[in-house]
């Protein structure tokens, strides 16, 4: 692989905290490296930025690696940058060439609001688990492991949908910001295994009902969730809720 | 100040069931009146918290992320062991128990490694009843995989996101209990200080790190589940926020800091590319079950891997370890290619690499395939197409990952590896009941010492986690607690709880204060350099010696000239930064002073005076069969040893060959 080095123009979303106004502010960036992430580009720029005296960019990421869910960055136009099945923190300057300008914003989305710069607070997700995204059985209870053998096709389709980082990447694809991939992703994955079986529509219609509350929008079945979704969630789970839930309204007692 | 293990009497298979039945008990109606701090939510922090808040305690959890979902727990790929003998392989407890002791060079306590092992099988069933989706066989049984070498199959795994999958499992059980009532979970909080009354843990002050307020709570007890301090290290496969603070702070006010020079150095990472470098990515150890490592025979070889024919390659592992071959423990693995890229050998363009190859195995599997579907005569061509599709059944998403950073095709080109900082087997010293030497201060998952000894065995690490707060912490903190049913809950207007908050302020300004020159980044990447070329994979006196005095001065420069920026009372992740950083100075200087005290050879920790004449660790058991606990006092660290003793196993030379 040829590495190069390019210089860049960044257009970044400035916002002092939740109750100020924000605005994009313009970086010139020099000599990035084609084998940089994109957040190791904004470490050189930050450096820069203390050393000249002035407030580094805010932004939220932890692991580095794609798993934690913490990176949220919106790249001209989309949640994570131009890569799919992607997170912020794995795309690498290699996209890029000399002379381009990128533009970085926050998740847009009124449930979660800005924090500082592009850092916004995603605890609506942790209130929806909350809601009832697990199984309810305490410590020490558990059967044998190998009990209650579960077909490999289910297990995997749970799987897939467990994958999900709870980045919100979905949420701001969305245009009426809905968090139903989120939401489908968990629900789904708990219908599947038979573990989650006893409580499949009390969870369905709990975390829905505090999916409402948070104030996320109505799913328009526009798809831009699953085409950003860094871990390939796939809309099939929404249709799965939509099953779950209106099973779980009609049949409540059954 | 004498060590007491409290290990308990009896026969060691016996030990852990001795003490569940005499331990003190709590009843309901007292738990409801007790509070507990639990500092991080990895899999150790949100087991311990969802399982204390299912018994009835009131639990308080604390964690720097947004989320505590975020925990670096998440990012363990490879698997988790547990000795359930599921493939009739021949496993059992007492296999673990040796193995774990054997890959820690006999550094560790029999009882808790046989405790360990004991309950590995707990964790399976208690995930599995959770939703957690591992892997299964198309009977609908749970599926497992050799790991670093094992001899038997005991890894249960959810592709390459065991860690994920667990995590969300217990992350679950966590939010339930928020649900609940019985868990109030604090997010973007940073535990600062522990607390202490009458020489108790009495709670913990935490900076709101979106506020900047500093905010005080009450425990009866604490619990620090922090994880484990690689990042001194500057690179490694810990997250960015990964930190020491928690543990280092509970150091300084009276917690013994066990075997900190136990540092793991794992040998599968994708290598640095240049000084932008902020983090290094771990490719799973899984990867060695199907990759050859190798090295051109010819120094400072110009071509490409593909163009240097079969004979010119050293596949050194498999020539000095022909037992094991590239399937040998972590420690043994990672110097190997340290050892060929110093003298010459490394691969790419900073030359320290090695090669991961899997054309072999791709020929391999490519050949069974073909065989399988009744080809006769395959193309080389088809062949090989088998041998990829079997490949990315198996590693798909490493090799995807692998693409992604490097940019590089793993299934044409091999893949270019070099160890990087992984794990710390050392941290806070506890007792058996995982308490430190604080009393109500304990101790949870990789930020204790406890288990690993000198080196850790692949998938052990979200098994320990997992054990301690899943199945531990709950059954002996009500030792501790039952004795506390009648301190009603203290006042945080209690002038050890001001106390505390002033030096935490005071030392917030300080740092604000110095308005230097230099980035907290720089001085963290100066720490790094020299914890890493002084006490990385090879230590020696004299480096050892220049490393103390060298990050003396840097911690002094440190003070003298850190410029951080914003203000306190504000979101401010370059202050938050300083703050770890400057522990990170003090502890590197004590890793080195242990490093220097331990002139033996074992696990992770190498002395280059101590080896044989064919350059492999040598232990010297009649001298270091000790844990070095290090004592804070205003006069230094003070070294105190626990003797190591040896029931069950016999510590005996760890060959490879």
């Amino acid at each position: 692989m040829e590495h190069y080095n390019m210089n860049l123009t960044l257009k970044v979303w400035r916002q002092k905290n939740a109750n100020t106004k924000g605005s994009f502010e313009t970086f010139e960036v020099k000599d990035i490296s084609s084998e940089m992430s994109f957040l190791e580009m904004f470490d050189v720029l930050n450096e820069r930025l203390v050393n000249e005296g002035k407030d580094p960019i805010t932004f939220d990421h932890d692991c580095r690696e794609g798993i934690c869910g913490a990176c949220s960055m919106y790249v001209d136009g989309r949640a994570h940058g131009p890569w799919q099945k992607n997170t912020v923190c794995q795309l690498h300057m290699r996209a890029y060439k000399d002379g381009d300008t990128i533009v970085v914003e926050p998740w847009r989305a009124n449930s979660f609001p800005v924090i500082k710069d592009l850092m916004v607070d995603r605890s609506a997700f942790d209130r929806i688990i909350e809601a009832g995204g697990f199984v309810s059985t305490n410590t020490g209870n558990a059967a044998d492991a190998n009990a209650l053998p579960i077909e490999r096709e289910k297990s995997e389709a749970a799987f897939d949908a467990a994958a999900c980082i709870g980045c919100g990447a979905c949420v701001a694809a969305c245009p009426n910001g809905s968090a139903m991939l989120f939401v489908s992703a968990k629900v789904s994955q708990l219908a599947l295994l038979p573990q989650g079986n006893p409580e499949r529509k009390i969870r369905a219609r709990n975390m829905v009902e505090q999916m409402d509350k948070e104030g996320f929008g109505n799913c328009g079945n526009i798809h831009n969730c699953e085409a950003e979704c860094p871990k390939g969630i796939s809309v099939e789970n929404i249709a799965r809720l939509n099953k779950e839930f209106l099973s779980a309204s009609f049949f409540p007692e059954v | 100040m004498a060590l007491d293990a409290k290990i308990p009497g009896g026969e060691m298979a016996q030990k852990w069931a001795n003490y569940k039945d005499h331990a003190k008990l709590v009843s309901p109606a007292n738990k409801r009146k007790l509070e507990i701090i639990v500092v991080g939510t990895g899999l150790a922090g949100a087991s311990a918290a969802a399982t204390l808040g299912e018994l009835g305690y009131k639990v308080k959890s604390f964690c720097f992320q947004d989320s505590p979902r975020r925990a670096h727990s998440i990012a363990a790929q490879g698997g988790i062991n547990a000795a359930k003998n599921y493939q009739n392989d021949g496993d059992s407890v007492y296999r673990l128990f040796y193995e774990t002791e054997k890959g820690g060079d006999f550094r560790s306590r029999e009882a808790n490694t046989y405790r360990l092992a004991q309950v590995s099988g707990n964790i399976i069933d208690q995930c599995v009843a959770q939703g957690v989706p591992f892997a299964r066989e198309y009977g609908g049984l749970l599926a497992n995989r050799s790991f670093g070498g094992t001899q038997v199959q005991r890894t249960f795994y959810a592709a390459g996101q065991t860690g994920q999958q667990l995590l969300l499992g217990a992350y679950g059980a966590l939010e339930r209990q928020v649900a609940l009532g019985n868990v109030t979970m604090y997010s973007r909080h940073e535990m600062h200080d522990i607390v202490k009354i009458d020489g108790k843990a009495r709670g913990i002050i935490a900076r709101n790190l979106v506020t900047g307020k500093l905010e005080r709570y009450f425990g009866h007890a604490v619990l620090i589940c922090s994880g484990g301090y690689g990042n001194v290290f500057y690179l490694s496969t810990n997250a960015m926020g990964s930190n020491v603070t928690a543990a280092w702070k509970s150091h300084k006010k009276g917690a013994y800091f066990a075997n900190p020079c136990y540092t793991q150095i794992h040998p599968t990472c994708i290598p640095v590319t240049g000084d932008h470098q902020s983090k290094l990515t771990l490719m799973s150890e899984s990867l060695r079950n199907d990759g050859r490592i190798w090295v051109p025979k010819q120094k400072d070889d110009k071509r490409k891997a593909n163009e240097i024919p079969e004979d010119e390659r050293d596949y050194y592992l498999e020539r000095r370890y022909p037992a094991f071959g590239n399937l040998g423990p972590r420690d043994v693995t990672s110097r190997a290619a340290k050892e060929r890229c110093d003298a010459g050998y490394g691969v790419g363009t900073t030359k320290k690499a090695v090669y991961l190859d899997f054309a072999d195995a791709i020929n391999r599997y490519g050949k069974t395939e073909a065989h399988k579907k009744g080809f006769q005569n395959a193309s080389p061509e088809t062949i090989i197409e088998l041998g990829k599709q079997v490949v990315k059944e198996k590693y798909g998403n490493l090799f995807e990952m692998y693409e992604k950073i490097t940019g590089e095709n793993p299934y044409v080109v091999p893949m270019r590896i070099y160890p990087a900082v992984h794990y710390t087997m050392g941290g806070l010293w506890v007792d058996y009941e995982l308490m430190t030497t604080v009393p109500g201060l304990y101790c949870l998952g990789e930020a204790n010492f406890s288990d690993h000894g000198a080196n850790r065995l692949g998938a052990s690490a979200l098994m320990q986690g997992l054990a301690d707060g899943y199945f531990v912490i709950p059954y002996t903190i009500g030792n501790y607690l039952s004795g506390e049913i009648r301190t009603p809950a203290i006042s945080t207007s209690h002038a050890a709880f001001e106390e505390a908050e002033n030096a935490v302020r005071e030392r917030i300004e300080k740092l604000m204060n110095v308005k230097g020159t230099e980035s907290v980044e720089s001085f963290h990447k100066r720490l790094g350099h020299i914890m890493w070329e002084k006490c990385g994979m090879a230590r020696n006196d004299k480096g050892l010696r220049e490393a103390i005095e060298e990050i003396k001065v840097l911690r002094k420069e440190f003070w003298e000239n850190v410029r951080i920026p914003g203000e306190i009372f504000e979101m401010n992740p370059e202050l938050d930064k300083a703050g770890r950083v400057a522990d990170f100075m003090e502890l590197g200087e004590l890793i080195c002073m242990d490093a220097l005290n331990r002139r033996e050879s074992c696990g992770g920790h190498f002395r280059e005076e101590s080896q044989t004449e064919d350059g492999e660790a040598k232990r010297i058991d009649e001298e270091f069969s000790y844990v070095a606990a290090w004592e804070y006092t205003t006069d230094g660290e003070v070294l105190n040893k626990e003797p190591l003793t040896f029931e069950l196993t016999k510590p005996s030379e760890r060959s490879y060959k």
